[in-house]
């Protein structure tokens, strides 16, 4: 069932001071200087310069935020980074490089997956957790686990094909 | 300009996370090789061979997520004789590509290919030339390989272009005439005969995709400037007013706000973080006065509207042998008549505008995914009161925009932002500014009539459309420029311009009598109003072949006659129509009979239905076959096949890529699309409140690739979504023996149109 959630207009926190708070994201600590209510999403993208996840909506609509955190895909345009201290965080950039893509990475480039490829980080991110715990997962199952992230270059098909690729026994 | 300085020398520092589509040199092309006026008849403006083995090309086409820049790299490593990998593009940068034209109307292959292709081809010759000159052979006894020029029998000797001119200039001159996508380049040298091509052609993967995939590459929403802002635009969500109060103390409490902007009606912050800017903007407390114009109440009204205004301008597609629909001649002949509706329709770029702009005292540089860069720079060099010369706009690559970045709001917001501050500022819309001020596609009356003998042949055809043309297109002054105060100079706002495409309306026919008429409504609504139009992918077709395409199959059924059967018979200006529409029917198993289809389950209906297009003379056929659940009146599309002729095929992979695209966005503005409003506003606010196809709603897609090189290259990127919301519409007629006429065919619609 995909999220449908109505705009609380980015929770208005007014601010305090900021604090060192530390992170942990694919497999590195950090240290950055925020305000805790800033959403997971800006630290990563504006601190730590990592531009896997992605600002689709900031309303937890689109997935193209997503990482995972401690095993689940979550969505960052909305978890502020004061809930995440010391969890294990990954994003795109951890799943592997263009030099040396991880498996999932490998398919969708092999199933030539993707338009814009603005959507991606969340279709893969969304995917390695369903992988991870569904190794062989039927194409019912993937679209269910992916109906939540939208694309709207219309890349659906591959991006099916390139989670199917992706699967045990199937590569 | 000192900005420019600081991007040249950090062109080795940016090349490391963007070598690819990044207007950013290449380090070994530095400030003395590449022109910073170029010149068309210059090849040194074109390219630039290395001494590394890397050609770089330069072109201000871009790629706005369709692999167009991969096909480019193929025809210009194919024309130059290099390998495919060599090849690096700069793109969409003011101070260093030729004027193109934008990139849009599915031109860029089309246009930009065979100028590429004889810049190519004259490198070759010259380059050919040197190495004759070098290995002392007459150049007609080379031949070249790689990039490795070598004498008959491998005895000879060879040369490698990069020993022959690595790094250095060409200083060669070419023939160029004409301007934009009508530049045409060394028109002397004869190009490589098709027959021989071994990289146009193949299926070669697109060079950005594993950078896409690992976070690696380079968006406009991922540009960072040294000393960068964060700004936001603060608009109500109704036409603009005046921010009669704004309240600065409301936002004290946020730490990082370093100004809020404000002339005429424009209202922005700006601060040091993202999350200050984003919060600035949430809380900031302006009131705006009572609009002076209000939206339509709702749909029916805004149609109301477009049936009852007289257009300002008829534009005549067709207009030829008259029309005649008195009682005539001996022939039996019946008068067909009906009137289809198709919504405003959103973009919906996944990705929300954004910009960065670094104003000077006297220059200034944007940083942006617009199509139209030097659209862009006339404007942002208009807004800012610069010379042309003293703008720069850079392309960097946004989300999938279907004719969205044609005009380039977020360019404007950055510049007026970054002005105010003395600093550069990345200006990011934010999701409900996105779906609210986004320029939408044109709702549409259409209304055709058509005079059929006994024998079902069209007598006369009669089409009209009424649109509202683009109020926020490459001509128009955009949000911001308007509200600090300067004039609206755009045609289509000012009633006197109109563009909405051409084809679709049966012009696919070619009939006796045959009048097609665009007709511009004007209406003041749409400049500074949620409802402000621009191109949507395919602009005007869609709807028009939603209403051409159907009102054929309603005759066909009428006749008792088999809908593609009945397009057969019918006189084409094109035979290709034919070609695709028979391969089509052919790979998708058509039963001919006709439609409604006898069988009916007793909860679930299945259907067929077909529907043509040519647009600029790419052609479409698409079978769409359906269930339609009678309980509730959904529509599952189970396939669509489509066959495509788009001429000479670059990368057969990249085609059918876009034509999947192109198919699920055309089953998703079938099917869903609809932006919603009131007077007071848009309903249509976010992803929640305008639904979009999803993983749920996919249909299995079958495409029938129809390569004809003596074409040339046809256009792509907007071609297959045009026919299928007919094909759909005729699936469900077929179905459920339902005409529906309204986009989109929404569940309630069909349930309220079957029978109890």
């Amino acid at each position: 069932m995909r999220m449908r959630l109505s705009p609380s207009w980015y929770g208005a926190s007014m601010q305090i001071e900021p604090e060192e708070i530390q992170l942990k994201v694919n497999g590195k600590l950090h240290l950055v200087r925020v305000d805790s209510s800033t959403p997971l999403l800006y630290v990563l993208r504006n601190n730590l310069e990592l531009n896997g996840p992605k600002f689709g909506c900031g309303l937890s609509q689109c997935g193209a935020c997503a990482v995972i955190l401690s095993g689940r895909a979550v969505r960052s345009c909305v978890i502020p980074v004061g809930d995440v201290k010391n969890l294990e965080i990954t994003t795109l950039e951890g799943l592997g490089s263009s030099e040396n893509p991880g498996p999932l990475q490998r398919a969708f480039i092999e199933e030539q997956a993707a338009q814009c490829g603005y959507c991606m980080n969340g279709m893969i991110m969304r995917a390695k957790v369903l992988l991870d715990s569904n190794p062989a997962p039927t194409d019912a199952e993937i679209k269910r686990a992916l109906n939540g992230n939208l694309c709207r270059c219309g890349s659906h098909l591959r991006i099916v094909r390139a989670v199917r690729r992706a699967s045990v026994g199937k590569s | 300009m000192k900005r420019r300085k600081f991007l040249q020398s950090a062109g080795t520092l940016t090349i490391g996370f963007c070598w690819w589509g990044s207007s950013f040199l290449p380090p070994f092309a530095g400030e003395n090789k590449v022109d910073s006026s170029p010149q068309a008849a210059s090849l040194d403006s074109w390219m630039a061979i290395g001494s590394n083995g890397i050609v770089t090309v330069l072109t201000s086409k871009v790629d706005v997520g369709t692999g167009v820049l991969t096909a480019l790299s193929q025809v210009v490593a194919e024309e130059l004789d290099v390998a495919f990998h060599r090849i690096r593009m700069v793109t969409g940068d003011t101070d260093h590509t030729i004027d193109q034209s934008q990139t849009s109307g599915s031109r860029t292959l089309h246009k930009a290919g065979p100028q590429l292709r004889q810049a190519a081809a004259a490198a070759r010759r010259e380059l050919v030339r040197r190495a004759s000159s070098r290995l002392g052979l007459p150049p007609e006894n080379l031949t070249v390989e790689d990039g490795i020029v070598s004498g008959p029998g491998g005895k000879s000797g060879s040369v490698s272009y990069w020993e022959l001119i690595g790094n250095k200039r060409f200083d060669l001159t070419m023939t160029a005439a004409g301007t934009g996508e009508n530049l045409q380049l060394a028109s002397d040298v004869p190009p490589k005969n098709p027959k021989v091509y071994k990289i146009v052609g193949t299926s070669i993967p697109r060079i950005d995709l594993p950078a896409k995939f690992c976070g690696e590459f380079m968006y406009t929403q991922d540009m960072r400037v040294p000393g960068m802002l964060h700004g936001r635009v603060i608009r109500p969500n109704h036409p603009i007013s005046l921010p009669t109060g704004v309240d600065e103390g409301s936002i004290r409490d946020i730490p990082g706000v370093i100004a809020v902007v404000r002339k005429g009606s424009f209202v922005g912050v700006v601060a040091t973080t993202e999350w200050s800017a984003v919060q600035a903007a949430a809380n900031l407390k302006v009131t705006w006065s009572e609009p002076t114009i209000k939206l339509p109440a709702n749909a029916d009204a805004a149609f109301a509207y477009l049936r009852d205004t007289k257009s300002f301008h008829d534009q005549a597609v067709a207009d030829k042998g008259g029309m005649q629909w008195g009682p005539t001649s001996a022939q039996q002949a019946s008068t067909f008549q009906a009137t289809y509706r198709w919504p405003f329709q959103m973009h919906g770029m996944i990705g929300p505008s954004c910009a960065v702009a670094d104003v000077g005292p006297k220059t200034a540089c944007v940083w942006t995914g617009s199509q139209g860069i030097f659209r862009t720079r006339r404007a942002v060099a208009d807004l800012l009161g610069f010379a042309e010369r003293d703008v720069r706009i850079v392309y960097v690559e946004g989300s999938g925009c279907y004719g969205r970045m044609c005009p380039d709001d977020a360019a404007e917001d950055a510049a007026v932002l970054s002005r105010a501050v003395g600093k550069p500022v990345r200006v990011q819309w934010m999701r409900q500014d996105e779906h609210i001020w986004e320029p939408k596609g044109s709702a549409q009356l259409l209304s055709v009539r058509a005079r059929v003998d006994g024998q079902g042949k069209i007598l006369a055809w009669d089409f009209m459309d009424r649109y509202h043309p683009y109020t926020a297109g490459v001509d128009n002054r955009l949000l911001a420029a308007r509200q600090i105060g300067m004039e609206q100079t755009g045609p289509g706002a000012l009633g006197h311009g109109f563009n909405y495409g051409k084809a679709g309306g049966g012009d696919l026919y070619g009939f006796e009598q045959q009048r097609i008429i665009l007709a511009a409504i004007p209406w003041i609504q749409n400049d500074l109003t949620p409802l402000r139009t621009c191109n949507l992918r395919a602009p005007g077709t869609v709807a028009r072949t939603f209403a051409s395409e159907c009102f054929i199959d309603e005759i066909a059924a009428h006749l008792a006659t088999d809908p593609v059967q009945y397009r057969l018979s019918l006189p084409v200006n094109d035979s290709r129509t034919q070609d695709v529409l028979k391969a089509a029917a052919v790979k998708a198993g058509w039963m001919t009979r006709p439609s409604p289809s006898p069988l009916s389950g007793e909860s679930t209906a299945h259907g067929r239905g077909v529907a043509c297009s040519n647009r600029e003379g790419t052609m479409v056929a698409a079978i769409a076959e359906i269930d339609v659940d009678k309980k509730t009146g959904k529509i599952s599309v189970r396939r669509i096949t489509v066959a495509q002729d788009c001429g000479m095929i670059a990368n057969p992979d990249g085609v059918k890529n876009q034509i999947e695209g192109n198919v699920l966005q055309g089953i998703s503005r079938a099917l869903f699309e609809e932006v919603q409003f009131d007077e007071s506003g848009l309903r249509s606010t976010d992803w929640g409140s305008y639904r979009t196809l999803g993983f749920e709603d996919l249909s299995e897609v079958e495409i029938l690739l129809i390569n004809r090189p003596e074409l040339g290259f046809l256009g792509v990127g907007e071609a297959a979504v045009i026919p299928i919301p007919a094909a759909i519409a005729n699936a469900l007629f077929d179905a459920t023996g339902i005409r529906l006429r309204d986009a989109p065919l929404t569940p309630e619609r069909v349930k309220s149109a079957l029978p109890s």
